[in-house]
C-alpha cells in the first residue's frame, strides 16, 4: 500500500494546471471546464453510443477521462443506461444493423435530451457513406444538435462540441 | 512446392518481401477440406476465408482460404461454378471456419454444403438472396430493416436462464450482443452474436484506386490502423511486384510497435478498472496520451491514420524526432515498470487475475488463435520473430525479436505477456530509431492488371492478413481484411466457462476484441 500512495503523491495532479503562461491545450481544457461548469452549475451526463464506428472515436472518448482532459472530473460522467442521460454522443456511421437500437436509445433518453455526432462518420457517415449497409451520420437516423468532425476528433474537439451543445441548450 | 504433406496442390512462393505466403489452386471441394484436414494434422490454423465474385471475367465465384502454417501462410483458393456455388463444410475441420463461411455465404452467396447455415453478418437490412458483393448487385431491393430474431442454442435445466447483453453495452465500447446461459452466477455458455457494425467496408473497395482503399483499410478497425495498413500495402505491393524502400520499412515498423504500446497501456489500465482499481486507469491513461500526443507531433496524427501506404510511408522523421522516441521510450519504461511492480503487488488485483478467463494452449490450437491471446498460453507464435522454418520479414528479419509468452492461459497471463511486449516493442523502437536507414520513404506503385496479393502483419491483437486482387484496369476488384479477432471471439466464448457473470468484463477485456473489424 505504501508504494502505491507514494506513486500517487509523486505523480500529483496532472490536470491542466490553473493559467499556465502560454495558450497550449492545457489552457483550453481548463476554459472549457470553468464554462461547462458555469452554465450547467451541476453535473451533465452523457450515454455514448457506437452505432458503427471503427473505433478510433471511442479511443478519444476515453481519452476524454484521462488525467490531462479529467472529464468525469469535472463532474461530467458516462453513465451505463440511456434513460440516466442528459445527452448522447454518437459516433458513425449509423449501421442498418444499429438503425434500430440508435433510435430506440435516443427514444429512452429523457427530454430535453441533446445529441452530439462525432467524427466525420458521425457527421455525415465519412468515407463509408450511405449504402446498403450504412443509413449515413447520426442525424440521418436521431435528430442532432451539435457536429464534431474529425477522424478522429481530437478530446479537445469533442470537448467543445458538449461545450457548444450545452451553450446552445441554455 | 509441396505443403504440409500434401501432394495433391501445388504451391508456389508469392514474390515480395513481406510475410512468407504460398499459393496454390484446389481443383474441387473435396481437395480443400482434404486440404484442410492435412494441415489440421500438423497443427496449422486456419487464417481468413473470403469469397470474390469472377463472374465479369468470364468465370464463376472464387473462395479463398488462408492457412496459418509452420513456415508462414498457405493461401488456398478453390475455383467454383456461377450457379449454386458452395463447398463442403470446413468448420468440422477447423471450429473457427464456422463464422467466416457464413460471412463469405452472406456476402457473396457462396453456400456451405452441410454445417451451420445461420446468418452472420446479414441481420434485418437487406433480404437473404441479394449479395452485396456480387458484382451485379446493384442496390438492394426495397426492404424494411426489422428487428430479427437469432436462434442462440438454448440450455435447459433446472434453474438455467438467459442474459441477454447488447447490442449497446453498459460501457464506452462498440456494440455486440451477448447471450449468456447461466445458472445463478455460474455461465454455462456464452455466445455472440455481431454483425451490428458491419456498414458494408469491403463492398466499397469494389472498383476504388489503390490509393482510396488504404483509406479505407485503415478504418477497418481505429485501433489497428498501422497493422492493417500495412498488410494491405504488402498485398498490393505483391500484386504489384515492387517493394517499398528500407527507410520506408523501418518506419512502418517504428509506426507498428507504437501502435502495439498504445494499445497494451490503455487496455493494462482498463484491466486495473474491471478490477475496481481505478488507480490503474488512470496512470496508464496518462501514459497512453503522453505516447499519442508525441504521434501527433512527430507524424501529424494520434493514431497514425494514413500513414502507411503502399509504397512506403506518407510521412518522414527527422534526427531531433528519433530522438524524441528514444528519450520518450525511456521514460515509458521507467513508468511502467514502477506501474507493473504495483500491478503485482496488489493481491485484489491478482486475486481477480489470476486462474480467471482461463483458455490452455490445445484450446488455442483447436480455435486457431494468434497473437497476444495465444502467446499467453505458452505458444512461440509471433510474426515477428524467427522459428523454426519461419523468417520474419523485414525489418523484423535483423531485430531478432523475442516473443513474450505465458504458459497460464488466464487473465493475469494476458497482463502479463502485454507487459512484456511493451517492453520487447521499446527495445525495438530505439533500435529502428538508432539504426533508421536513410534513402526514400515511398516509391510509385504501377498497379498490375488481373494482379492478387496478400499481405500479413503482427498486430498487437496478433495476425492481421488482408487479400487484394486488382482489376484488368489496375483498380481494386476485391479486398479482403481479416482481424484476428474473428478467431478470439471464439476463444472468449470459451475463456468464461469456469467464471461468473461479474468476471466476463475483465475477461473480455484481457482480449479487447475488435468489432469493426470482424463486421466489416
Amino acid at each position: 500500500m505504501i508504494p502505491l500512495i507514494r506513486h500517487i503523491f509523486r505523480t500529483g495532479i496532472l490536470t491542466e494546471p490553473q493559467a499556465p503562461a502560454t495558450d497550449g491545450p492545457q489552457r483550453e481544457v481548463e476554459r472549457l471546464h470553468d464554462e461547462l461548469l458555469g452554465i450547467l452549475g451541476r453535473a451533465l451526463t452523457i450515454r455514448e453510443v457506437d452505432a458503427g464506428s471503427c473505433n478510433a472515436c471511442e479511443l478519444e472518448v476515453h481519452a476524454m477521462n484521462n488525467p490531462y482532459y479529467n472529464l468525469e472530473g469535472k463532474g461530467i460522467k458516462f453513465v451505463a443506461s440511456p434513460r440516466h442521460a442528459d445527452m448522447l454522443l454518437v459516433s458513425g456511421p449509423v449501421t442498418k444493423n444499429m438503425e434500430n437500437a440508435l433510435r430506440r436509445a435516443w427514444e429512452c433518453t429523457p427530454d430535453p435530451k441533446l445529441v452530439v455526432a462525432i467524427g466525420d462518420c458521425g457527421c455525415d457517415a465519412g468515407v463509408f457513406g450511405k449504402s446498403y449497409a450504412s443509413c449515413g451520420g447520426v442525424s440521418d437516423v436521431v435528430p442532432v444538435d451539435v457536429r464534431v468532425p474529425g477522424c478522429p476528433p481530437t478530446p479537445l474537439a469533442m470537448m467543445q462540441g458538449i461545450l457548444a451543445a450545452v451553450r446552445k441548450a441554455r | 512446392m509441396q505443403i504440409c504433406s500434401f501432394p495433391a496442390i501445388d504451391f508456389s512462393r508469392q514474390p515480395g518481401i513481406g510475410a512468407p505466403v504460398w499459393r496454390g489452386r484446389a481443383a474441387s471441394g473435396a481437395e480443400l477440406h482434404d486440404f484442410a484436414g492435412a494441415a489440421r494434422e500438423v497443427g496449422a490454423r486456419i487464417t481468413a476465408i473470403w469469397g470474390s465474385d469472377r463472374r465479369g471475367q468470364g468465370q464463376g465465384f472464387r473462395l479463398h482460404c488462408v492457412f496459418g502454417i509452420e513456415a508462414g501462410h498457405a493461401w488456398v483458393s478453390l475455383d467454383l461454378p456461377a450457379a449454386a456455388p458452395s463447398y463442403p463444410d470446413l468448420a468440422n475441420v477447423f471450429a473457427a471456419a464456422n463464422r467466416m463461411q457464413r460471412a463469405t455465404r452472406d456476402m457473396v452467396g457462396i453456400g456451405i454444403d452441410g454445417g451451420d447455415q445461420r446468418p452472420w453478418l446479414r441481420h434485418g437490412g437487406w433480404p437473404a438472396d441479394w449479395f452485396p458483393l456480387r458484382h451485379d448487385a446493384g442496390e438492394p431491393p426495397e426492404f424494411a430493416n426489422l428487428p430479427t430474431d437469432y436462434d442462440f442454442v438454448k440450455v435447459g435445466g433446472e434453474g438455467a436462464h438467459e442474459i441477454p447483453v447488447g447490442p449497446i453495452h453498459a460501457g464506452i465500447i462498440e456494440p455486440g450482443h451477448f447471450r449468456f446461459s447461466v445458472v445463478g452466477e455460474r455461465v454455462l455458455r456464452l455466445e455472440q452474436r455481431l454483425g451490428y457494425q458491419h456498414k458494408g467496408v469491403e463492398r466499397l473497395f469494389i472498383g476504388a484506386d489503390i490509393a482510396q482503399g488504404a483509406k479505407l483499410v485503415g478504418r477497418v478497425s481505429g485501433d489497428s490502423a498501422c497493422a492493417f495498413a500495412w498488410a494491405y500495402a504488402d498485398a498490393v505491393e505483391a500484386a504489384c511486384a515492387t517493394a517499398a524502400p528500407p527507410r520506408a520499412l523501418a518506419l512502418r515498423a517504428l509506426m507498428l510497435e507504437r501502435e502495439r504500446v498504445a494499445n497494451h497501456l490503455g487496455d493494462l489500465g482498463a484491466l486495473g478498472n474491471d478490477a475496481a482499481f481505478a488507480f490503474g486507469l488512470t496512470h496508464y491513461l496518462r501514459l497512453k496520451e503522453d505516447w499519442v500526443r508525441l504521434n501527433a507531433r512527430l507524424f501529424g496524427h494520434r493514431f497514425l491514420f494514413d500513414r502507411i501506404v503502399p509504397g512506403g510511408v506518407a510521412c518522414d522523421i527527422d534526427a531531433a524526432g528519433l530522438a524524441a522516441i528514444v528519450e520518450q521510450c525511456g521514460a515509458i519504461e521507467t513508468a511502467v515498470k514502477a506501474l507493473r511492480e504495483l500491478y503485482d503487488e496488489h493481491s485484489g488485483l491478482q486475486d481477480r487475475f489470476v486462474t480467471t478467463g482461463i483458455i490452455d494452449s490445445d484450446l488455442a490450437r483447436e480455435l486457431s488463435l494468434s497473437g497476444m491471446a495465444a502467446r499467453a498460453t505458452g505458444m512461440l507464435l509471433d510474426g515477428r520473430a524467427h522459428r523454426q522454418g519461419y523468417t520474419p520479414p523485414p525489418p523484423y528479419t535483423g531485430l531478432g525479436v523475442r516473443p513474450a509468452t505465458d504458459e497460464r492461459g488466464d487473465v493475469a497471463a494476458r497482463v502479463a505477456v502485454r507487459f512484456d511486449e511493451i517492453f520487447e516493442s521499446l527495445r525495438l523502437l530505439r533500435l529502428l530509431a538508432v539504426g533508421m536507414p536513410g534513402g526514400a520513404t515511398c516509391i510509385d506503385v504501377a498497379p498490375v492488371a488481373g494482379g492478387s496479393g496478400l499481405g500479413v502483419v503482427e498486430g498487437w491483437r496478433g495476425e492481421v492478413a488482408v487479400g487484394v486482387e486488382l482489376d484488368g484496369a489496375g483498380r481494386l476488384a476485391r479486398v479482403h481484411p481479416h482481424d484476428p479477432s474473428w478467431q478470439a471471439w471464439l476463444a472468449l466464448e470459451f475463456a468464461v466457462l469456469r467464471d461468473i457473470v461479474p468476471d466476463f468484463p475483465l475477461i473480455n477485456k484481457s482480449f479487447n476484441l475488435s468489432y469493426s473489424g470482424v463486421d466489416l
